[in-house]
């Protein structure tokens, strides 16, 4: 096994295209495949967008190999695996057996040690919280050859700087989680259209109670009146009688994929506004009663392989920001105008709320309040300076942005946004790094 | 449920093989030379649901044990209803440096061994009155290329034994299997773009689980289209086939 060299685009947002090194890992019993010289950064499926993924010049640790299931108990829905298994891995074996993820990002090809390492949020923050909250133990590796479990009561300090921690502590060789019952594969519930983002929080409200999985898609080109128009999807898992009732069966959807990167972005001011608008005004009636498979519900990009590859050769930035409860509604209004007025941004652009759980992790990204993510194709200065007005909306609203998908916020907008950093700084390995460390972290 | 036999359990097809066995229930023995890879691939199994398995490292080089394994993996598994040969090395050919020495310790690995516990298997099966054999080949086994032919030719000798014998045992019901996958990406190397006729061993993994299950004897190219591949580099003219 050799290292592979030359990887390029090894982020999922194509952005910064710099080309890496990668040694694959083949046990998690080694040692890890130190080098003299340079620093290293655990790689799993390069799902994150940015470049917190990426160690230019240096060394990254593929983790892919690592797929190796441990052991899971099905009475108790406790699973032990590598950390290079995939969610998607996990969802095919405990799914039949009546158990999901207890939280699950947008994708599900994304590791595990990957997943913790970002300490990732789903549909249903403000029921469940971030992934980490559901983390038992793990085991972490790190560059002088020791092997530490940690759990919330074993090297606790070092438990929480790994949730979230940007795979700058170690290796997350294998992990344990607790997973949540699940009698379908379906989820039950309603889509519902708002005008303008007073409908939004007000049906959020209304809904958080009852509902275990909310999110919006939002009509970034909406304004004035119609600023932050949408559709609400809220739901619960099915039982197998509601299934029944229903009638549901899966089907095997087709194979969709982007097979080659157009020479241009696809997501331009040509397609933005009549996609949107078709979006907005497919659904006819305020309210509809929905049934949805779990991979429609929470995979929708994922029946559509390299769907990153329609936003051209340049790349795409994600941007993810979440603002405090207190001022959510004026701070998302204040966002909104200013995309709109931009006319830049994608398809599908997501809002939703989040709960009061106390994160775990030390750089963990979601605090109680308002999350909007969306994709802009990169234009040039244009669009990276669209990108800094936000962060300064947000900044000033005490709000901060998610790393697993930057590749560009200032390093002053990070330093002031995660007070836990100083408290971090000293879990990380010493022979580790990231593109993403060195340009925000000001090491 | 089936009970099946492993030599190189190790191998990313093989690996891939065994996770699609073992999500119906089936038994395993695993036979590798790495005993620790092993412990994490039962493991593995048992989480995807094998009934159960047992491992055994040995250097499957060393011929005089290979019948006594054969014996172990069917008293373990009370029969053995598929048996995967899979163990091999792929040589760096630098064809300047090959001798008669390494030669012969190459074929050993790769050709003797696997020959002897198709053979010895044979017997097996047919005491038993059922089985199948699977043999991983190569499209490499196909025609010489300049670049790989101790590899490609000890292929050949496996494919032309296993088809051999897929006739022979047809009329009482034993099946043989000759897989010959193209270029396969294995798990090692899965998060990495390849070109278009890259499979992956997960991919091909379930094309030789299908066609087991459905009881296909003969040869197995993986994927099919290697099948047209190769017809088309069997009569290509030599001076074309020289530049491969």
């Amino acid at each position: 096994m050799g290292a592979i060299p030359n990887l390029p685009r090894a982020s999922w947002g194509n952005y910064p295209a710099e080309p890496q090194e990668v040694e694959l890992l083949r046990s998690r019993h080694s040692l890890l495949p130190l080098r003299d010289g340079v620093s290293h950064l655990p790689y799993g499926q390069g799902r994150s967008y940015g470049d917190s993924c990426l160690n230019t010049g240096g060394l990254l640790l593929g983790t892919s190999a690592l797929d190796h299931f441990i052991a899971f108990d099905d009475t108790t829905g406790q699973l032990t695996c590598e950390g290079g298994v995939t969610l998607a891995a996990i969802v095919d074996l405990v799914l039949p057996r009546g158990w999901f993820l207890p939280v699950t990002p947008g994708t599900k090809f994304v590791s595990l040690g990957g997943a913790i390492a970002n300490d990732v949020h789903g549909k249903n923050h403000h029921s469940a919280g971030t992934l980490g909250a559901h983390v038992v133990s793990f085991e972490l590796l790190t560059s002088d050859g020791q092997r530490r479990n940690c759990s919330p009561s074993e090297n606790a300090g070092l438990f929480a700087a790994t949730i979230g921690g940007l795979g700058l502590t170690g290796l997350i060789t294998q992990a344990t989680i607790r997973l949540v019952p699940a009698s379908s594969s379906f989820l039950k519930g309603q889509s519902i259209k708002f005008g303008n983002l007073d409908g939004f929080f007000v049906l959020s409200e209304a809904s958080v109670p009852d509902y275990d999985y909310t999110v919006s898609w939002i009509d970034c080109l909406g304004s004035g009146a119609s600023l932050g128009r949408g559709t609400f999807m809220r739901a619960n898992i099915a039982s197998a009688d509601d299934v029944a009732t229903a009638g549901a069966k899966s089907r095997a959807g087709l194979p969709l994929g982007v097979p080659v990167m157009p020479p241009l972005s696809l997501v331009n001011q040509l397609t933005l506004r009549p996609f949107n608008w078709a979006y907005y005004n497919r659904q006819q009636a305020e309210q509809v009663d929905k049934f949805w498979h779990y991979t429609a519900f929470h995979y929708p990009l994922d029946a559509i392989s390299h769907w990153n590859r329609i936003y051209g050769p340049k790349g795409l930035l994600q941007y993810q920001c979440v603002v405090p409860r207190a001022d959510q509604l004026e701070v998302s209004r204040a966002l909104f105008a200013e995309i709109a007025k931009s006319g830049q941004g994608s398809f599908l652009v997501v809002f939703k709320t989040f709960g009061p759980h106390i994160s775990p992790g030390l750089l963990s990204f979601p605090m109680e309040g308002a999350t909007l993510a969306l994709d802009f194709p990169i234009r040039g200065a244009s669009t990276f300076a669209l990108l800094d007005r936000l962060d300064a909306i947000v900044s000033e609203a005490g709000g901060r942005i998610y790393a697993a998908k930057d590749a560009r916020m200032a390093s002053g907008a990070f330093l002031r946004a995660y007070p836990r950093l100083e408290e971090f700084r000293k879990f990380i390995d010493p022979r580790f790094s990231s593109n993403f460390e060195r340009r925000v972290m000001g090491k | 449920m089936q009970r099946i036999v492993i030599f190189g359990a190790t191998s990313g097809i093989a690996e891939a093989t065994a996770r699609e066995f073992a999500k119906t229930g089936a038994s395993f023995f695993l036979v590798g030379r790495n005993g620790e890879a092993l412990g994490d691939i039962a493991a593995d199994l048992k989480t995807r649901g094998a009934a159960s398995v047992e491992i055994r490292s040995g250097d499957l080089s060393l011929l005089e044990t290979l019948p006594t394994l054969c014996q172990e993996a069917l008293s373990s598994l009370g029969g053995i209803d598929v048996a995967l040969i899979a163990h091999g090395t792929l040589p760096a050919q630098q064809t300047s440096t090959w001798n008669a020495r390494n030669t012969l310790a190459f074929l050993q690995e790769n050709l003797v061994s696997q020959a002897s516990l198709m053979v010895e298997l044979r017997l097996i099966m047919m005491a038993q009155g059922h089985g199948s054999i699977v043999i991983l080949s190569s499209v490499a086994g196909d025609r010489g290329r300049p670049s790989n032919y101790i590899y490609g030719s000890a292929k050949s000798y496996l494919s032309t034994l296993g088809e051999g014998m897929a006739l022979e045992l047809a009329p009482r019901g034993i099946k043989v299997l000759v897989v010959k996958p193209g270029f396969v990406d294995t798990k090692m190397t899965a998060a990495f773009k390849k070109g278009a006729l890259w499979a992956s061993a997960s991919d091909v993994g379930t094309l030789i689980f299908s066609a087991i299950r459905s009881g296909k004897s003969g040869v197995l190219y993986a994927p099919r289209f290697w099948q047209l591949i190769m017809l088309i580099i069997k009569f290509a003219p030599s001076f074309l086939v020289r530049r491969m």
